[in-house]
């Protein structure tokens, strides 16, 4: 069955990077539509909320809904920000990347509309330090839109005049929690907010400020170009319009992936990854990013959707997709997970920075054979003692979902780990691992 | 005493001009940090912490607080070339552990610790967001994807 693509739509294009080529396929189409139409930024944001575009960063609310927020410059007129959120670093999700490398105008594009609508004069592209390439396409893309007019003031001869600020990142996961992410835009440590008060009102330095990731911005062009009502002929009714799904782990094919939610994960793991590799059967997946737990084999014809997964235990998230075949351990897999959780904690709270580390411990101390059967309970009631909302942030919920899906789905897996004092899989994986220096 | 002439000039330019990026000048301070571990050295001495944190109006346990928390800032010398292995899950799963052996096997350091001969410094990383293309390694800056342990080998043997 052939789906509509459009996201992806310029990506295999020869130098899609450039201003040109964008502009050969409809780019800034939208854009001139908005600021030679007349339309008004209640219009602009009326058109996004009819649309549906609900955010792609993992929580998926709605994006004309957010912008709303923003309070009206009449009554408030103190400066007021966007922050473009593409520090993605959930383990399992690339998906950002691929549109900053292959399609960084229309990213260009979706951040000057959405500063249209919620009338931003100034944006910050706030990308992942380690995303060198990513950032430099978008930081050349920002360059040429801005010399053939189309950043900075009097875009297009009109009167809507915006400015674009790349910013690199560090190295730290938690910065791509948005209150994270403002701190650690103001030149200080990731260490999120407590809220409220939310972004909207009191955000970068103090100002109005809408935080959006990087794939719901690069929708709002095609949806103004296109409209809302062909926007809703994809996806589900609740979500509608296309994600990128990217499929990693033990399949044939591992890529990003642009579909519309509410396939079964069966149909994303079969028809675009290849299956699982190797001829081998699956045993464990992981729907939406490593803070959302491993599933069971038997789940694999849940529809991927947010309601298809929150009925089936889990979570839509990032939508990243993580194999583990037959003969994977899936306490190595949460010995993985949780240590990344531990060393991203940012600290601020005692539940995370102390769950976190218990938790890293356990599993590691359960796949070198030094597990107790007394750990299996420990390790519920550390997650139940970190969330759900005990902290500032979500990091600690990250790390405890996963570890109750594993007492939850493969709690036998555990015990054999105690009993056979031990990894049962110990001769399939890799040699002794090397420890990490301390000094 | 003054420790700005620490950040040779064109830095400090560099560095005035960002600052214009921001309502607050201190705001610059991550991006200043990437410069002068690009352009000094590749880590960030003491020296060169308390030269930003009086460009930038800082006290320098601020600074100091600031470049210790994220993991892209060097604190300690590094070799002349960095290896970041990734080690989480998705590379995990595609042999991170033995892209990480073959890494160190060719470099002749331990994760974390700098080679005898200075020319590397290997560490485990975090996820990268390389998933799709595990596993995977950065060197100097640059993804290398879709890795076996023996084109490790190769790749490190190329640079000098």
């Amino acid at each position: 069955m052939t789906r509509e693509t459009y996201l992806l739509s310029r990506t295999a294009l020869p130098n899609s990077h450039t201003l040109d080529v964008y502009r050969a396929h409809g780019g800034y189409r939208a854009l001139e539509k908005i600021l030679k139409g007349g339309y008004t930024p209640a219009q602009v944001i009326q058109l996004v909320k009819d649309s549906g575009l609900r955010g792609r960063g993992g929580a998926g609310f709605s994006t004309g809904l957010k912008w709303s927020f923003m309070p009206d410059p009449a009554k408030d007129p103190r400066p007021r920000y966007l922050a473009v959120n593409a520090d993605e670093s959930e383990p399992g999700t690339c998906k950002d990347r691929v549109l900053m490398e292959k399609d960084p105008h229309g990213l260009v594009e979706g951040v000057l509309i959405a500063c249209f609508a919620m009338r931003v004069q100034a944006a910050y592209i706030y990308v992942r330090g380690e995303y060198r390439l990513p950032h430099d396409r978008v930081a050349a893309a920002v360059a040429e839109a801005r010399k053939a007019g189309l950043v900075g003031k009097n875009i297009l001869g009109t009167d809507f005049s915006c400015e674009i600020f790349m910013h690199k990142g560090a190295g730290a996961y938690i910065c791509g929690e948005e209150t994270g992410l403002m701190e650690s835009l103001e030149g200080k440590r990731g260490h999120p907010r407590p809220k409220p008060p939310f972004p909207a009102g009191f955000g970068l330095w103090g100002q109005p400020t809408t935080v959006n990731n990087v794939e719901t911005l690069q929708n709002v062009p095609f949806v103004i170009d296109r409209g809302p009502d062909w926007f809703k002929t994809m996806g589900t009714p609740k979500s509608p319009g296309n994600v990128l799904v990217g499929i990693s782990g033990h399949v044939e094919r591992p890529g990003v992936y642009e579909v519309p939610l509410g396939l079964s994960a069966r149909t994303l793991l079969e028809e675009y990854a290849g299956g699982i590799w190797k001829g081998r059967k699956l045993k464990a997946w992981i729907p939406g990013g490593s803070s959302t737990g491993l599933l069971p084999a038997s789940a694999i014809d849940v529809k991927m959707d947010h309601d298809g997964l929150r009925e089936a235990g889990s979570m839509l998230g990032t939508v990243s997709m993580i194999f583990l075949d037959e003969t994977a351990c899936t306490v190595r897999a949460m010995k993985v997970i949780s240590r990344f959780y531990d060393h991203e904690s940012c600290g601020q709270c005692s539940q995370c920075r102390e769950g976190t580390q218990w938790l890293a411990q356990i599993f590691a101390r359960l796949e070198h054979g030094q597990g107790r059967m007394e750990d299996i309970e420990l390790l519920s009631s550390l997650a139940n003692g970190m969330a759900p909302a005990k902290t500032i942030c979500a990091l600690a919920d990250a790390a405890a979902i996963p570890t109750h899906a594993i007492v939850k789905n493969f709690r036998a897996e555990l015990e054999a780990h105690v009993t056979h004092k031990g990894c049962p899989l110990a001769d399939a994986h890799a040699p002794h691992e090397l420890e990490e220096a301390h000094a | 005493m003054s420790k700005l002439e620490v950040l040779p000039q064109k830095l400090r330019d560099e560095f005035t001009e960002l600052a214009t990026h921001y309502p607050l000048k201190s705001s610059a301070l991550i991006p200043a940090l990437h410069r002068c571990q690009e352009e000094l050295g590749g880590w960030l001495t003491p020296d060169i912490l308390e030269a930003c944190a009086e460009f930038f109006g800082l006290e320098p346990v601020e600074v100091f607080g600031v470049a210790s928390f994220y993991p892209m800032f060097k604190l300690r010398p590094v070799g002349k070339h960095l290896v970041s292995v990734c080690h989480n899950i998705a590379c995990n799963l595609r042999g991170a552990e033995e892209i990480l052996a073959a890494a160190c096997q060719a470099a002749g350091a331990k994760p974390g610790h700098v080679s005898p001969d200075g020319r590397f410094t290997v560490e485990r990383v975090e996820c990268q967001g390389a998933c799709t293309a595990a596993p995977m390694l950065v060197l100097d800056g640059v993804f290398h994807e879709n890795l076996t342990p023996d084109q490790v080998g190769t790749l490190l043997g190329s640079v000098k």
